[in-house]
């Protein structure tokens, strides 16, 4: 793999690590409030400062990355059995379900998802559950063509059309001989994924329309931060960092990991 | 593809569980929500109802407001104009600023300023949009004072050049949504372009290396980069929520996160429509611009 998909996945290691263990080793609580200490600057307390509620900046990222870095993670999961089960079937039926499935996929791409975002959560109100299932809901389409391709890419060679012939199951046929021959590329669209959900997962946090406050996400943050970019702008700055950080991050190591699997496409 | 998105929306706001019958007031008794079930025709069957708004919509009836009673389409109106200067001069801007950036990238293969272009574009994508607006906001508004950061208009003024200074912050930050994949798309298909026997026949042929790029490499190279223009569209009219939001632009992404917040049901299902319309005439145009500047693929 290129040297900047490695350097992408160190530090993808490094900010797990800290989401993981950070709460551990910085043991104020980030929904503890200290209105006397609103607004503070850099202090050896509060090395990043604090909000407009005196709450520890630092502790509120390290919380704050755990539940963006869960919802990605999650949402691509979600994503990710959608357009599998949705490109396995399209392209090994055939026939009139392959249209369909795909016409379907097509419209779902030219659908603007944002604004179905905004539908659903009309709906159904806010929550991580409702999030996740969103954001995989309306992220699947990539990975469903994906899987379409590699299938119908996959059918007719030799060694499927002897187990074929075998009388393998067509279920057992997809599992265990078609898309195992998908999963490089599978990987790469899991690993762009995860930087998709988490850039929704934090606008939509921003908006106040995805993680809910007491409970800190990068996206949330910045809600709040806005109202004080006047007085306290260094509050805005973290979150926004964090978020590119990683996104940045996740996008590089895709990249990285399609040229390391797909030697087509080295130059 | 507008029917597509309207039925989808239509079904999936009222089939879901929590839909707008949930959503009446607890203060009503149980016969007066009743009534106003009935008023409202959810008592009938959603396919049935579907048609019906369907049929209204084709003649510009979209309903009313939940919240203010006025009917969507007027609401939808008013915000329309906003947001379309927005997300039209994000898309200017893009297009005006990503072609040049890409070629020459593609011209520069390798060197240093290719390396800088490129890492630059992969941070524009992983740049959350309503971020950098923030940031923008904080260069530009809050520590140099040279542009407003909130509004369409100042409180007293309302000239064209006001407008036009109210305009830059958001529409550059709405840029950056599909500047960085415009670049990337200019630059490999330009440099596909360039290893053309064509081009080579054009540079030996004495043409000045301006000539051959202009007329014979950009003309082949943009034919993808404007179906990629196309299949962007979308993103952009999705991006314009967050940036309206960020900028208090009076647009239909504010109107929809408004609707979203008071779970106005028509008002978001008929703003859902309508941005799938512009979007199916954003590629309609493209379409038709391909048509130009190809010859080869001209219909009929």
């Amino acid at each position: 793999m290129s040297r900047l998909g490695v350097a992408a996945l160190a530090i993808l290691v490094a900010v797990g690590a800290l989401a993981l263990a950070g709460p551990f080793l910085w043991t104020i609580p980030p929904e503890a409030t200290d209105p006397a200490h609103g607004l503070a600057g850099l202090s050896a307390a509060h090395p990043l400062g604090t909000d407009e509620l005196g709450r520890d900046v630092l502790s509120r990222l390290l919380h704050g990355s755990r539940v963006t870095l869960l919802v990605g993670v999650a949402a691509m999961l979600a994503a990710l059995i959608i357009g599998v089960v949705v490109g396995a079937i399209a392209g090994y039926s055939g026939g009139w379900l392959d249209a369909v499935l795909m016409r379907f996929t097509d419209a779902m791409l030219a659908v603007p998802a944002f604004f179905f975002i905004l539908v659903v959560i009309t709906v159904s109100g806010t929550g991580l559950a409702t999030l996740v299932l969103v954001i995989g809901g309306l992220s699947w389409m990539p990975v469903a063509r994906v899987v379409y391709g590699e299938t119908l890419r996959w059918k007719t060679a030799e060694f499927v059309i002897a187990a074929t012939s075998l009388g393998v199951p067509a279920r057992r046929l997809l599992a265990s001989h078609i898309l195992p021959q998908a999963i490089p590329s599978l990987v790469v669209s899991a690993t762009l994924g995860v930087a998709f959900a988490i850039l929704t997962e934090s606008a939509l946090s921003y908006l106040g329309l995805g993680v809910q406050p007491p409970i800190p996400s990068w996206g949330n943050m910045l809600q709040r931060a806005q109202q004080y970019v006047f007085t306290a702008p260094a509050l805005a700055i973290y979150p926004g960092l964090a978020i590119t950080v990683v996104v940045l991050a996740f996008n590089f190591l895709g990249d990285g990991l399609r040229d390391a699997l797909d030697p087509r496409r080295r130059r | 593809m507008v029917v597509f998105a309207s039925a989808l929306t239509f079904f999936f706001v009222n089939l879901a569980p929590g839909g707008p019958a949930s959503v009446m007031r607890f203060d009503v008794s149980a016969e007066q929500r009743e009534a106003l079930i009935h008023r409202m025709g959810l008592d009938r069957p959603v396919p049935e109802r579907y048609v019906e708004w369907l049929a209204a919509a084709v003649r510009g009836d979209l309903g009313s407001s939940l919240l203010t009673d006025e009917p969507v389409a007027q609401r939808i109106g008013e915000r329309l104009p906003n947001t379309l200067a927005l997300a039209g001069s994000a898309l200017l801007l893009s297009v005006g600023a990503g072609i040049p950036i890409g070629v020459v990238q593609a011209l520069r293969r390798g060197r240093a300023v290719d390396h800088v272009l490129s890492l630059l574009s992969a941070v524009g994508l992983a740049v959350p949009v309503f971020w950098l607006g923030i940031v923008l906001i904080l260069v530009f508004a809050v520590s140099l004072h040279v542009l407003p950061s909130a509004g369409v208009t100042g409180v007293a003024s309302d000239s064209l050049g006001d407008r036009l200074a109210h305009l830059v912050l958001p529409a550059v930050a709405l840029a950056t949504t599909i500047l960085p994949t415009i670049v990337r798309f200019v630059r490999s298909s330009t440099i596909e372009v360039l290893d053309e026997d064509y081009i080579r026949t054009a540079t030996s042929k004495g043409l000045s290396p301006r000539t051959v790029i202009t007329r014979h490499a950009l003309r082949n190279a943009l034919i993808p980069v404007v179906s990629a223009i196309g299949a962007l569209v979308p993103r952009l009219l999705g991006g314009t929520v967050v940036t309206e939001a960020v900028f208090g632009w009076p647009g239909m992404g504010r109107l929809a996160l408004e609707a979203a917040q008071g779970r106005d049901y028509p008002l978001v299902t008929g703003l859902t429509v309508v941005v799938a319309a512009i979007a199916v005439a954003a590629s309609l145009a493209v379409d038709l611009a391909y048509t130009r500047i190809d010859p080869r693929i001209r219909l009929t």
